[in-house]
């Protein structure tokens, strides 16, 4: 063992036996942005014998203030490139397998399944959902980390059959749900320390040594450096997890599965017949409907599926663009081949702007 | 009953955390439980009903709708974040 990592194989709690741990594992980490520097930085320098970077993006001024390995003379430059250099000066010792490229699902299983541990250091939702099916599906534990303005949130979810993130969060959120830090902002900082937090999470999975955070989310604010952690239990329903869902980004997060209700009502002036399917109770359709509408209630939607002509654009519409959002995701999932166009704000933004 | 909010249900309701007296009127009523509380809170915050995922947790555990909870209990509202 090299004279290099004495200053922990002296820890008695760790040792030669954790360093070896170490050098055997095979981690991957998911996005090289604010969570994952710190995350690749250190697992680095410790001495993970094999780290998969998993990144498409290029350096950009506004990365600059959080992501702390990227220089001026790095923008425009692919993170992964600047990464690698970085981290084989850092440690020449280290496999770095590179991955140009965004997780996605086509990918993901074939890119996870030869890691031991997986970092989930994305920022955006689909990631996210996509990382914790791919792991469940593979049995790998993941460690995730998030965040929110001045709060971060950090959890082991797979581990040793414990919870995973579907059992916080069973459905993904919409785009237009939770912002994400380009809209909403996040200091510098944060993202710094919830990322050494996962890095130190994964240092425990791997070499065997504390208690890993599993079972448990930790809920960090910076403003007051306040740590919560709340319990929660695996959720079997949300674990039987076989195949990955047919899309992710595609079907949940694209922009062209939603349209305003601007956009609707030129539809509606346009065209003598638009398929309109007002996913609401039958109580509140006749109370309120939109000239032309059909009424399926999101609950009867697959019984009365054959009321849906699906060789033709199918336009979905509810109260508040809730249901009508999830009506979208099931039928996009089991009609790949039909356009489903879900009303955004629904009948509550149709009123407010077209009338 | 002290109600801590996390993630966009800060932004939503405003603040960090929410005192609810037990004369409101939510705490009028016996036996409540978390569901009961998140429609209160919804009607009272409408943008916490489009949260599609919100984790609810009591004094420290995570609680499905049907859990009881008491004046003495500490809630916390936690939706998904997704920055990083």
């Amino acid at each position: 063992m090299s004279h290099r990592y004495i200053r922990q194989t002296i820890l008695k709690d760790f040792g030669v036996q954790g360093q070896q741990r170490l050098a055997n594992a095979r981690v991957l980490v998911v996005g090289l942005g604010g969570l994952g520097i710190p995350v690749v930085q250190y697992l680095n320098a410790m001495g993970i014998g094999t780290l998969g970077l998993v990144e498409q993006d290029v350096v950009d001024i506004t990365n600059l203030q959080r992501q702390v390995l990227y220089a001026e003379k790095d923008i425009g430059r692919p993170k992964l490139e600047v990464i690698l250099e970085k981290l084989q000066a850092q440690n020449s010792t280290t496999n770095l397998i590179p991955f140009g490229t965004f997780l996605n699902r086509e990918n993901a299983l074939r890119i996870i399944t030869d890691f031991d541990v997986i970092v989930d250091a994305s920022d955006n939702f689909a990631t996210r959902y996509l990382i914790n099916d791919a792991c469940i599906i593979l049995n790998k534990p993941f460690v995730y980390g998030a965040l929110h303005d001045f709060e971060g949130q950090l959890s082991v979810f797979n581990y040793k059959n414990g919870p995973s993130y579907r059992c916080l969060f069973p459905s993904m959120p919409s785009i237009n749900e939770i912002p994400n830090c380009n809209e909403n902002g996040v200091l510098g900082i944060i993202p710094g320390i919830v990322g050494n937090l996962q890095a130190l999470e994964v240092v425990k999975v791997v070499a065997g040594v504390g208690e890993v955070l599993s079972g448990k989310l930790l809920l960090y604010n910076g403003l007051n450096n306040s740590f919560v952690t709340i319990n929660f239990d695996r959720q079997p329903k949300y674990c039987d997890i076989t195949n990955l869902q047919s899309s992710y980004e595609d079907a949940i997060c694209s922009p062209e599965h939603y349209l305003s209700a601007e956009e609707l009502q030129r539809s509606l002036d346009n065209s003598s017949s638009i398929q309109l399917v007002d996913v609401r109770t039958a109580e509140e359709f006749e109370n309120y409907c939109i000239p032309g509408s059909v009424n399926i209630p999101l609950d009867s939607l697959e019984n009365q599926i054959h009321k849906i002509d699906l060789t033709d654009k199918v336009y979905l519409i509810c109260q508040s663009g809730k249901r009508s959002e999830i009506a979208l995701k099931n039928l996009q999932e089991q009609h790949p081949k039909t356009v489903f166009l879900s009303i955004f704000g629904g009948i509550n933004q149709f009123l407010a702007t077209c009338s | 009953m002290t109600i801590l909010l996390f993630g966009i249900t800060k932004d939503i309701v405003g603040s960090s955390s929410l005192s609810m007296p037990s004369s409101s009127e939510f705490g009028a009523k016996k036996n409540k439980t978390v569901g009961e509380l998140k429609e209160y809170l919804g009607r009272t915050y409408p943008a916490l009903c489009n949260l599609s995922s919100l984790a609810v947790a009591v004094n420290n555990s995570y609680a499905e709708d049907d859990k009881i909870i008491d004046n003495f209990d500490q809630i916390a509202l936690i939706p998904p974040v997704s920055g990083g």
